[in-house]
Formats: C-alpha cells, structure tokens, sequence
C-alpha cells in the first residue's frame, strides 16, 4: 500500500495530476470511503487500499475530469471496464484523467461477517493485497477471535471475476490474486431462475423486490445510469422516485432500470453490493447479458472504448423482435 | 413479572394476533424488517437492528391521505380512515423508543398537530426489548439511552431463551393482563435481570462510538458550523442516495404527492430525502443547488437545528443503522468527528 501512497504523492508534487482519487482510513476496521487526496499529508494519513475497499470509483470520475487539471485515480481491473464505457458514452473527459490499475485479490463483503456472526469486528488482520490469500485473523468488540478463509466473505462478484487484467490504465501497480471458483459460472443463478415455472419465477422476484425502500442506491452507485437527470427524478410526470404508490412500482423501477442498463452494465456488481436490502440486483443485469450474448454474440460492455454495444448498432444480421416472442415462448 | 419461553413466542403472538395488530421484526428474503405479524410470518427478534426501524409503524413511507373519485355522478372524495384500535409494537428496541419521542416533537407537540400519527401513537402499545448484544455500530448512549432498560409500557429481556417482560405503564400492565394465560409467573427475577443490565451496560462500556463527544454541536452553532470548510471533502462521495435517510428512525420530512389512478387521483404522502435532488424544490427554484448543500442540511438538521428549536434534543438516537448502511461507509458519526471537538484545531 505503501507504494501507491508515494506514487501518488509524486505525481502530485510533480505536477502530473492535481487530485487524487481513492480509498480513506474508516473510523472502524471495515469502512473505507472514496476520497478526494489534495496533499502529501492527507495521503500519508488516510489514504488505504484493503479489502474492504469494494467501491467501484470509475463514476466519481465523471464529475472528477470535468474539473481543472489532470485526477489520478485508482482502479481496479474490474473498475476499468465501467471506465472504458464511461468513455464511451462520452461520460468522463479521458485526457484528464491520470490511472493507475491497482491489483486485487477480490473484496470482502461486510453482511457475510455479520451473518457468521463476526460483524462487530474491533481487529482484523489479512485484508492487505499482500497477505496471503487464504488467511484472516478476525477480532471483534466482544473478544471472539476467529481465523477465516479470505473466500469465506469475499463479495459475491468476486468469484466471477471477468479478469485481473485492466483494460485501460496509464501504469499498473501491485499484483493481483487469482479469486474465480473452480468452474465458476456467473450465469448459473440466472439459469436456475430462468428454469422456474412462471408462477414460481413470479414469487420469488415479488419477494425480493418488495423489500425494496427505494433508496436508489442501485442506480445512483451505477456507472451506467448516468443520466444528468433520471427520468425517476422528474417532478413532472408520475413517476415518484422516492417511495412505491402502487405496491407494484418499486418492481417496475427495477425491471426499467435493468432494460436501460441492458448492452451497457460491465456486470461490476455494485448495485448488489450498496443494496441495504440485499436484493440480488446483479441478477437482472446477468439475464440481460446472457440474453444479449444469445441474441446478438458475446459481448462484454467495457472491454473497449469504440466497439458499438449490442443495443446501440443497428446491423441487418440483428436479431428480429418476433425472435424475441418465440423466445418468451420456451 | 412475566416470562415466556422463546419457542413458545408464536403462541403469544397467535393469540394477540387474534385480538389486535401485532408489529414486530419479520424476516423475508433473508432480512429482517417491521412487519404485521401473522401466521405466515417469521418473526425475528435475534436481529438487533432491523434494516428499516420500525418508523413506518407510525409514519408509513407511503400513506394515502385520501382518494378523489370520478364516476358519472361527479367527484366523491374519500378520506382515509384513522387508527382507532390498540395495536402491539413487539420486540422495539430502546433506542428505536427513543426515536418516537423526537418525532413526538415535530408531530405532537407543535401545532398542527398530525392526526394520523397521534392515532398511531396513541393506539400503540410498546413492547421493548433490551439489547442483549449491542453492535459496534451502535452509540445510543451518546443521546442518553439505555440499552438494558426499556422505557416503554412492557420492557422485555431475552435471558437464555427466555423473555422476561415487566409492564411500567397501566397500558402495558393491561396488555400483560388481557394474555395472562399466554405467560407464566416469574416470581422476582431481580437477580437475573439485574445481571443481564450490568452484562448489556459493561459491553456498551466498550464500544467504539460510546464515547464520543457533541462537543461542538448543538444549541446555537449554526454560524459556527454552516460554513466549516470540511462539508465539502465530506460530502464529495456521497452518492446522493436516500439510504440513510429512510432506514433512520428520526428523519421525518415527507413529500406530498398526487397518483393518477385512472378514475381520479390518489393522494399520498411519502418519506422524502434530503439526499435527493427535488427536495425542498419549489416553484421558484431550489435553494440547495449542490450535494454538498444537501449533505449539510441532513446533518445539520440533526445536530444544529433541531437541538436549536427543541431544547437541546438531537435528531439522533444513535441506532447506527446509516453506519452500517451507507453504501460508501459515510455516515453521520464521521461528520461529528471531523467537525466537532476532537479536530476543532483543524
């Protein structure tokens, strides 16, 4: 970690960029937040980059860039996918932004440590890119003390990570870790779903997405929804954005969501990952993939910044709607 | 003294059930939130914080306040319906009991005074249970509550499966009453409860937010922190999502809007946010243009204004539930740091 603070503080002092996008020291052992850095202090004293450090910052970029000067950030392999749409769709102003692809061993996922009953965590040792993959130490405020598999509580994404590779970056620092499960398929929940009876496939969305408080977490955390001003949020049509007048609408904003995303999402995982209510929203954007993989050719959105997305080329080899019917057929 | 048997839970609430609506912790879907109790349900009472706090058992995130109907005869309006009987709230925790009395201020105690909620209010019978096991997240303390002892009409204790509850107002010693078979007597468990206090306080001792200082908030500091230069780097990745606003169980600013129904118009009220863009939008403008604008106001509303206009009471009871719950792990303990006392000098 070392390493990145001191690269950072150079190109800072040099000149090259005159922000510092990353990660700040939490006030307890798991909360890391994105940060602005604009000095050599600041960074020696709270910059950290650890396990806990999920959050995806290719977003904060699009309001980053947009600012005087050059904003050096730091991204994850799988960050550099959003990255890359974000250019894309003309979204962040690439010359001035100053990246560095930072290697990663997969992010931990707090609720899984709660679940074990190990929420309360006062220690934690094991979470830094350069500890051994396998191994964490965990203490919590009531004094239990446990050593954990680093896959244990890993992020759900993780073990479908696309690559350790970075699509896009001005220098590369730190290796990564391999973290994909052996035969891992991150379209066999989708396929499992997809394998339900109407009736059941019915029941089991209605009872994920009621949970729904309408936060807008998912959407406001997504690099693909970057409308300037979400149709959700217009005051003039009916379309409330903050809490469901029909016990139906909190399922529709979702399904629209997915639809508007659908050719664009990277499949980086972030709006499960912010989602208080654990609702598995990854799962929509998987369908859409695996359907758009199925109608139109793999594609995976993110890999370059030039390549038209499934739904935004119009070729006469595409698929016709009525395809689409059959297909809802089984 | 009352005691009954944690498995033997389901009974009881079969029984109020059948009289009353009984509130308390369900799970679905692998989380737990307040929810009307009935025979299809899980209640969980393990689970310290529920995702939302039980709020909406008195202020529902969505509320319809009344229909307009259009049929061939003309408009017929229809206002809805207030609360008018007893309902249970089981399994609330200290903290959330707190919560009710800081929306008793804004509600009830200025006028006008909001009918719907004083229908809730007054028809609620509240059970409360202590918090065996305190998380690290929580700091209610700070705002002066007590983890192992309840101030409601029933205080509960879970000891080793089973619960133990005492009634402390004529409504609760009534409700104890009206499901007396439902209970067994507990003779005077002194010694045990006063065990179980002494273990909840000594942990709550230990937490890391337990201590922390309001030094520097409050009463009378709006000029002092309006324009304290740290709202900006505080505010910068905040996402602007509504998360911490709708699971806190003191946010109480709501939004008023109209649903077209197709044969009229539905009118309801919903929890707004401070987060999000057209808060406080009116005809004119807004006059909070910028994130950081809005992030200042939902903590400032807590730590400066409210304090300022209700005799020295936050708008925080320190459940934690925005700490555990920010998707970018800001939250409002963080803000009280940065500015308070303890970097005063920065």
């Amino acid at each position: 970690m070392q390493e990145l603070i001191n690269r950072a503080k150079e190109l800072l002092s040099g000149g090259t960029v005159v922000r510092v996008l990353g990660w700040k020291k939490g006030d307890l052992p798991y909360n890391p937040e994105p940060h602005i850095f604009t000095s050599a202090e600041e960074l020696d004293r709270d910059f950290i980059y650890n396990g806990f450090c999920g959050a995806n910052l290719s977003k904060y970029m699009i309001a980053a860039t947009k600012l005087e000067g050059k904003t050096l950030v730091f991204l994850k392999p799988c960050d550099t996918f959003s990255f890359n749409q974000l250019i894309k769709e003309h979204q962040v102003n690439r010359d001035n932004a100053y990246i560095i692809g930072v290697g990663c061993k997969g992010k931990l996922d707090h609720r899984k440590f709660e679940r074990m009953g190990l929420g309360d965590i006062a220690e934690i040792s094991g979470i830094e890119l350069t500890d051994e993959c396998d191994k964490i130490h965990v203490k919590t405020v009531y004094g239990e003390e446990k050593d954990l598999d680093y896959r244990d509580v890993m992020l759900e994404r993780c073990f479908f990570c696309k690559t350790k590779q970075h699509q896009i970056f001005d220098e590369e620092m730190l290796d990564s870790k391999d973290t994909v499960a052996e035969g891992a398929d991150r379209f066999e929940e989708v396929r499992k779903i997809e394998a339900m009876t109407p009736a059941e496939r019915y029941a089991y969305f209605r009872s994920e997405l009621s949970k729904c408080i309408r936060c807008n977490a998912c959407r406001n955390v997504c690099p693909a929804c970057n409308c300037r001003h979400c149709v959700f949020d217009n005051t003039k049509y009916d379309t409330p954005q903050k809490a469901n007048a029909s016990s139906f609408e909190e399922n529709m904003f979702h399904v629209i969501r997915a639809f508007h995303v659908a050719g664009r999402c990277t499949d980086c995982g972030e709006c499960s990952r912010v989602c208080p209510q654990n609702i598995p929203l990854h799962l929509f954007n998987r369908k859409f993939i695996l359907d758009a993989n199925d109608l139109y050719g793999e594609f995976q959105a993110g890999l370059d910044t030039t390549t038209p997305g499934p739904l935004t080329a119009f070729t006469f080899g595409d698929v016709e709607p009525a395809a689409g019917l059959e297909r809802s057929k089984g | 003294m009352k005691k009954i048997a944690k498995e033997d839970l389901p009974k009881l609430f079969a029984k109020v059930s059948g009289s009353m609506d009984l509130f308390t912790p369900v799970k679905m879907a692998e989380v737990s939130n307040w929810g009307l109790w009935d025979q299809t349900k899980t209640a969980d009472l393990d689970t310290l914080k529920t995702v939302k706090s039980p709020k909406d058992v008195f202020f529902p995130q969505c509320q319809t306040l009344y229909m307009v109907h259009q049929d061939d005869e003309g408009f017929g309006l229809n206002p809805m319906k207030m609360t008018e009987k007893p309902f249970c709230v089981f399994g609330i925790r200290p903290c959330d009991v707190k919560a009710l009395t800081v929306m008793d201020q804004v509600f009830l105690n200025q006028e006008p005074v909001d009918t719907f909620y004083k229908a809730r209010r007054e028809h609620a019978i509240l059970v409360s249970l202590a918090c065996h096991r305190p998380a690290q997240t929580c700091f209610c303390k700070v705002f002066g509550t007590d983890a192992a002892a309840p101030e409601a009409d029933v205080a509960m204790w879970d000891v080793d499966g089973t619960f133990y509850l005492e009634g402390q107002t004529d409504k609760g010693r009534e409700w104890l009453e009206a499901f007396a078979d439902a209970f067994e007597d507990a003779g005077d468990p002194k010694d045990t409860i006063e065990k179980e206090q002494a273990s909840i306080r000594e942990i709550v001792e230990k937490l890391p937010y337990t201590h922390l200082s309001l030094e520097g908030w409050g009463v009378d500091k709006v000029d002092e922190k309006f324009n304290d230069p740290h709202w900006k780097e505080l505010s910068d990745a905040c996402l602007a999502c509504g998360t911490c606003t709708f699971v806190c169980p003191t946010c109480q600013c709501y939004d008023i809007k109209d649903f077209k129904t197709g044969h009229g118009v539905q009118r309801y009220r919903c929890w707004d946010s401070c987060m999000y863009s057209d808060f406080t939008l009116m005809a004119a403008a807004n006059n909070r243009q910028t994130q950081m604008q809005r992030y200042r106001q939902r903590f400032m509303h807590k730590l400066v204004y409210f304090p300022t206009n209700n005799n020295g009471m936050y708008m925080c009871v320190g459940c934690g539930r925005c700490v555990d719950k920010c998707p970018q792990s800001l939250n409002i303990v963080k803000v009280i740091k940065t500015m308070g006392k303890e970097n005063a000098d920065v």
